[in-house]
């Protein structure tokens, strides 16, 4: 069970591998597309890491990443299609995101790190955590844009009106990409102070 | 004095490993140092003598930038008496003008020294004596009339992800005073551009508009003339708007060799050169205004002077500062004419130079060591011949 919490603290896909940045700026203004875009990722990653692993013995290695590939664009279109049905503002404001999960090198890792030599079950679980760890940064980065930028969490608004009566304004920078890319720094540079500390 | 000495020495005893105030150590080191000159010296070895060190040249910046300040504080007065209607002598503008620089600049330091103490103490160095002249510099590039939470979290985020972040003084390569200025003009957009921002407390009725605010609505026709723009009774930031203060401020630094001539001529070519291309150009109005005047608006001037030539984010190659200042020029008068929404040119493009400067260090030294191996190369093959 250890094995499989890594990704949720010491082995974090974002803040210790650095994978899966792109999406994680883009996506993080607003709190809402950020956790769908989190569990997207996180199902993705799971069945694709599942699939790849049930016939791992049989894919030549040669040709491994066009099979993998094309694994995951079906998983991602099944998942682009289900948001679209379900969630239409959200997969509109995400836009050619949830395509480019295909490329998210967070899948790509764990099936080349995990699934090609991991049991199907185990691989499963591999996948889920490792979304959810991507989706732990997401949230905070996106929790700290949402209701610093907008003054808003969820579409609700949190700070109060008379915050605003006495002067107080949203950071407009925290909606721009540059300010995401400030806070994952200083996720990690937390993480990393922190585990010095553990030493 | 020796009796301030002896106190301070029995003092700095409290502050020594395993007493109780050693957490604050950094703080008493960086009064100590800054109101005494400590006797220690570097022990064994060669080490230059030279009575230039970082604190000098901080304290001449600072001297340099007194002219400016004083007129600019006057002016503050001036512009909000003007606005109301009010008559006021000399004193009472200055006085005005003081009264609202002062919480500023307490504010800066606070912010920003309490950080610095911080990471020093942390760091187990001393407090350098960079942050006094970014603390001073950051109101007076500044609306008179900006909230003071504000200017708290521009100092804060500059001095920690600008300064800090990449190992403190003489580490930055961003230049610490414009990431405070960005900061406000991302983050917090309607106080810092606009005309209602740079006079404080005008009265509705009168447009206090900038010439770059003129300029980006395209009513170049209202333009203040060059004499006002010259003298600085414009609206504007403290620093920017006497181009003569800040010609006093510039003959100082060129003076004590504080600040480096090649940068500031190669800025104003750069805007110069870029300014006359548009007028040649000369599509949109704001592109048929004389390269001259383009100069005197806005901070182009007191950028040039203050911050292009700031030591460490700057080119440090000789050559590499004649590139680096034309640059800048050239790209703050681009931004002014071409892109509305950013009226100032001048810190955007100070920002930007200012992470491309190593890359220009590195060009400018691998061209030397490219020349001297052609040289090399060539004087043997002259002493291969003669054998």
């Amino acid at each position: 069970m250890k094995k499989y919490l890594g990704p949720l603290s010491k082995d974090n896909p974002i803040l210790v591998q650095l994978l899966g940045i792109c999406s994680a700026l883009a996506v993080t203004a607003q709190l809402k597309p950020a956790v769908v875009m989190a569990l997207s990722v996180t199902v993705v990653c799971a069945f694709s890491n599942f699939v790849i692993s049930l016939i791992r013995n049989t894919i030549p290695p040669r040709i491994r990443i066009i099979v993998q590939l094309l694994i995951v664009s079906f998983l991602v279109i099944i998942v682009d299609q289900f948001l679209q049905a379900f969630v239409y503002d959200i997969s509109k404001m995400l836009s050619v995101f949830v395509g480019l999960i295909i490329t998210n090198c967070i899948i790509m890792g764990r099936l080349e790190a995990f699934a090609l030599s991991h049991a199907p079950v185990p691989s499963f679980f591999d996948g889920i955590f490792n979304g959810l760890g991507y989706g732990l940064v997401l949230t905070v980065v996106a929790i700290c844009r949402e209701l610093l930028g907008s003054g808003t969490l969820w579409n609700y608004p949190i700070i109060p009106a008379s915050f605003y009566e006495h002067g107080y304004m949203n950071n407009g920078l925290m909606i721009l990409p540059p300010m995401a890319l400030i806070l994952v720094g200083v996720l990690i540079w937390m993480r990393n102070s922190k585990l010095k500390q553990v030493k | 004095m020796d009796f301030l000495n002896r106190w301070s020495k029995k003092l700095g005893r409290k502050f020594e490993k395993g007493r109780t105030l050693y957490p604050f150590r950094a703080l008493y080191d960086a009064i100590d140092t800054f109101l005494l000159t400590p006797a220690t010296v570097t022990e064994g070895g060669s080490h230059i003598r030279d009575a230039v060190d970082m604190k000098r040249i901080m304290i001449t910046v600072m001297i340099a930038l007194f002219p400016p300040l004083l007129f600019g504080l006057w002016n503050i007065g001036y512009q909000h008496f003007l606005s109301q209607g009010i008559e006021s002598t000399l004193f009472q503008c200055f006085w005005y003008g003081f009264l609202k620089w002062l919480p500023m600049v307490l504010v800066v330091y606070v912010v920003g020294l309490t950080i610095e103490i911080i990471f020093a103490q942390k760091r187990k160095h001393e407090v350098a004596e960079g942050f006094f002249v970014t603390g001073f510099i950051i109101p007076m590039i500044m609306p008179p009339e900006l909230p003071l939470w504000i200017l708290a979290i521009a100092t804060a985020f500059s001095v920690l992800f600008a300064k800090e972040v990449f190992g403190g003084t003489g580490y930055n390569f961003l230049n610490p005073a414009l990431v405070a200025r960005a900061f406000v003009f991302f983050a917090y957009p309607s106080v810092i551009s606009g005309d209602t921002v740079w006079i404080a407390e005008q009265a509705d009725a009168v447009s206090g508009a900038t010439a770059l605010g003129l300029l980006m609505n395209g009513s170049v026709d209202s333009l203040p003339s060059i004499a006002e723009m010259c003298i600085g009774t414009i609206p504007g930031s403290i620093g920017e708007t006497s181009k003569i203060a800040i010609a006093l401020g510039a003959c100082i630094l060129l003076f004590t060799q504080v600040g480096s001539w090649r940068i500031m001529l190669s800025v104003i070519v750069g805007g110069l050169a870029m300014g006359s291309l548009f007028n040649v150009l000369g599509i949109t109005p704001a592109m048929s205004i004389p390269a001259y005047e383009q100069l005197l608006m806005g901070g182009f001037l007191f950028g040039a002077v203050y911050m292009a030539t700031d030591p460490v984010t700057a080119t440090h190659t000789q050559s590499g500062k004649f590139i680096y200042g034309f640059l800048i020029g050239a790209l703050a008068i681009v931004i002014r004419v071409l892109n509305k929404g950013y009226p100032e040119g001048m810190m955007l493009s100070i920002l930007l130079m200012n992470i491309f400067a190593p890359l220009i260090d590195y060009a400018v030294i691998q061209q030397n060591i490219r020349r001297r191996k052609r040289r090399a190369a060539r004087s043997l093959s002259t002493q291969n011949l003669k054998q």
